[in-house]
């Protein structure tokens, strides 16, 4: 009778818990789906390809989002490229490889500090690292250093000044402590009588790194990718310290070109007085969306082409 | 109940964008002929190259973006870049010499000024519009349609002490007033603090504060006891939706319109809007060709975005300081003291 009694509590203890856990998903769920259908109830209508191929304009009906879009991919796709290998180098390092001592401790925790930090301090530390290189090469345009033509892929020049390269840079700032700890967590993860049997066969740390834990670590290292890439996309705050532009009639054509970004032209179209604009804006929601999507779908392709089936 | 306003909304804005849309095409040819017209009347050389970085206020902002989609169309060799950083940073930027043009809503500051003379940056300043601070309040709102310069700085003033609709007028019901202000970082917000409580009286803190006017609009649409200002741009695409009171300032109760705003009677919250112009940048071919461009559409392009055109006397008065590239602020005396009053006035 007694064991009955207990039985039944703790049937009912699972139930209410799992009734909660239903809850608060749905509710989540519910909060996204209205912002989703809100959006593009809203955005539909002025979704066309002339919007996506225009650039900016007064007047709502042309206006289009070639340069912001464009200026975003470039700026997200410097920015993965740089913070993805950074990030997972260091994390591998202070793993793997470096013994457990006071500096590895005190730069833990700095990276943990780091992850917290407002992404405009970012913006502030990358105008002055990257946009003017601590003004080692004078505060005007005029006095940087230029390699090659202004119009092909291979123009450079010192200081950066506020280009793409200066973006992407930035915002890999600051998606990189969150690369560090999420790669982290996920070697963490990795069991260790998995490295244990590769050292008894003789491999070497690097051998093991490079054949067994990474590999294994791949799908958690793509979720913390995917995640902060989402952030890099959507930050708006450091690129608008960095002198980041709205009005562009130029898409980038190399690292130093001029560029505007998606958030901040969504941004402003939603703050504008005419109820046109506030579609539009709702629109390059739509689209930001689904290069978010593009991004993501790219880091689950190289999760699945790299993935190694544990045996 | 949420979800049904944004609803309503959401329907409302494709209706308007419908209309808006139908409006467009049929005026579309008419703004291409004036275009062609304009053209010819400062043919800027489409040979012309070079690159025209502009910063600044996001107020201004759809002016100069009105005019450079304009201008790119003549020099489409010209790269003009805009950023919104706001007043205060496009500012910083410009008196470092970074950028050639600035966007404003207010004029240069004392602080300002000093940074660029110890940069060496010399500027001209060019007024190219005007704004009207609009005061709004609900339109089941039935026992105030106007107030005096007074009235408005007892409300949003500190001391000022009013809690209730009837503190200002024992006519009026004992409502609670609710206080609707811009972010107090805009320029929207300085002004409208320096023509009330002066710039070392202090603002009210009880206020529902939005960086968005258009939460403002929503704000006060919904609550009957509430007041709230913002640009005449915002009034006029809500005009339905809020009631805008007639300022008095000494003469009479003037509702706010263009016609009001231009001639300066819709006093004292109508400011000026202006672009600052490095006066190194201007011995530059695509600089010229980019001022002048923008002078002569200006009055013509303005009131597209939402803002008023000044009167031609003062545009030609701004052209002839552009032509003479007379350097400095004409809001600070050599002596360091500010010059206030309407902008006919300064610019006299």
């Amino acid at each position: 009778m007694a064991t009955d009694r207990s039985t039944a509590s703790r049937l009912l203890t699972n139930r209410a818990f799992l009734t909660v856990c239903l809850f608060t998903t749905s509710l989540a769920m519910l909060v996204l789906a209205g912002l989703l259908i809100s959006i593009f109830w809203q955005g539909f209508g002025t979704l066309s390809w002339k919007f996506i191929t225009n650039f900016a304009s007064r007047k709502p009906a042309e206006a289009g989002i070639l340069a912001p879009l464009l200026g975003s991919v470039w700026v997200c796709a410097i920015c993965g490229l740089v913070a993805l290998p950074l990030g997972v180098g260091t994390a591998i390092f202070l793993e793997e490889f470096a013994k457990r001592s006071r500096f590895t401790r005190i730069v833990q925790t700095n990276i943990m500090n780091l992850a917290g930090v407002p992404s405009i301090v970012y913006g502030i530390l990358g105008l002055t690292a990257f946009a003017r290189l601590f003004g080692a090469f004078g505060n005007n345009t005029e006095d940087a250093l230029v390699f090659g033509d202004e119009e092909s892929l291979l123009f450079f020049r010192l200081p950066f000044g506020s280009s793409v390269l200066a973006g992407g840079l930035t915002l890999m700032l600051v998606i990189l402590p969150v690369v560090i700890i999420s790669t982290q967590e996920a070697l963490r993860a990795v069991p260790s009588s998995l490295r244990a049997g590769a050292f008894a066969l003789g491999a070497t740390r690097w051998q093991t790194v490079w054949g067994i834990t990474l590999p294994a670590a791949i799908p958690g290292i793509m979720t913390g990718a995917i995640l902060s890439m989402s952030r890099a996309i959507g930050e708006s705050a450091p690129i608008l310290v960095l002198g980041g532009l709205l009005l562009v009639f130029n898409t980038p054509k190399n690292l130093m070109s001029d560029f505007a970004i998606l958030p901040l032209q969504i941004y402003n179209w939603a703050g504008r007085p005419q109820e046109a604009f506030h579609a539009l804006a709702a629109s390059a929601i739509i689209v930001q969306l689904v290069v978010l999507l593009l991004f993501n779908g790219l880091a689950v392709l190289i999760r699945q082409r790299l993935q190694k089936p544990l045996q | 109940m949420t979800t049904m306003t944004t609803a309503t909304l959401k329907l409302a804005s494709i209706a308007l964008l419908t209309t808006a849309s139908v409006f467009l095409s049929t005026t579309t040819p008419a703004c291409a002929r004036t275009n062609d017209e304009q053209s010819e009347k400062s043919t800027p050389p489409a040979a012309i190259k070079g690159a025209i970085k502009v910063d600044g206020s996001s107020t201004v902002y759809p002016i100069t973006e009105a005019i450079a989609e304009e201008f790119n169309k003549v020099a489409s060799k010209v790269r003009v870049t805009v950023g919104i950083s706001g007043t205060g940073g496009g500012f910083k930027r410009f008196c470092a010499g970074e950028i050639d043009l600035c966007d404003a809503s207010r004029p240069i500051k004392k602080s300002e000024h000093d940074a660029a003379v110890k940069a060496s940056v010399e500027y001209i300043e060019l007024p190219v519009a005007y704004d009207g601070l609009t005061l709004v309040v609900n339109p089941t709102n039935t026992w105030c349609s106007a107030l005096t310069v007074e009235q408005v700085k007892k409300i949003y003033s500190a001391s000022g002490g009013v809690k209730n609709w009837s503190d200002l007028n024992p006519a009026w019901p004992a409502k609670a007033i609710k206080v609707y202000s811009p972010g107090t970082d805009s320029g929207t917000f300085d002004y409208f603090k320096e023509t009330t409580v002066g710039k070392d009286g202090a603002i009210r803190s009880d206020m529902s504060v939005s960086e968005d006017d258009n939460v403002l609009v929503r704000g006060v649409a919904g609550d009957e006891a509430a007041i709230g200002f913002f640009g005449c741009a915002y009034y006029f695409e809500n005009k339905d939706k809020v009631k805008a009171l007639a300022i008095d300032g000494g003469q009479g109760p003037i509702t706010v319109s263009v016609e009001s705003i231009e001639n300066g009677t819709y006093a004292p919250f109508s400011r000026p809007l202006f672009i600052y112009v490095n006066k190194k940048s201007a011995e530059r071919a695509e600089i010229q060709a980019f001022i002048k461009f923008y002078l002569a559409e200006a009055a013509d392009l303005v009131g597209e975005v939402g803002y008023v055109k000044l009167p031609d006397a003062i545009y030609a008065k701004v052209s002839k300081n552009w032509e003479a590239r007379r350097v400095g602020t004409q809001f600070t005396k050599p002596t360091g003291e500010t010059v206030a009053g309407p902008l006919a006035k300064v610019y006299e």
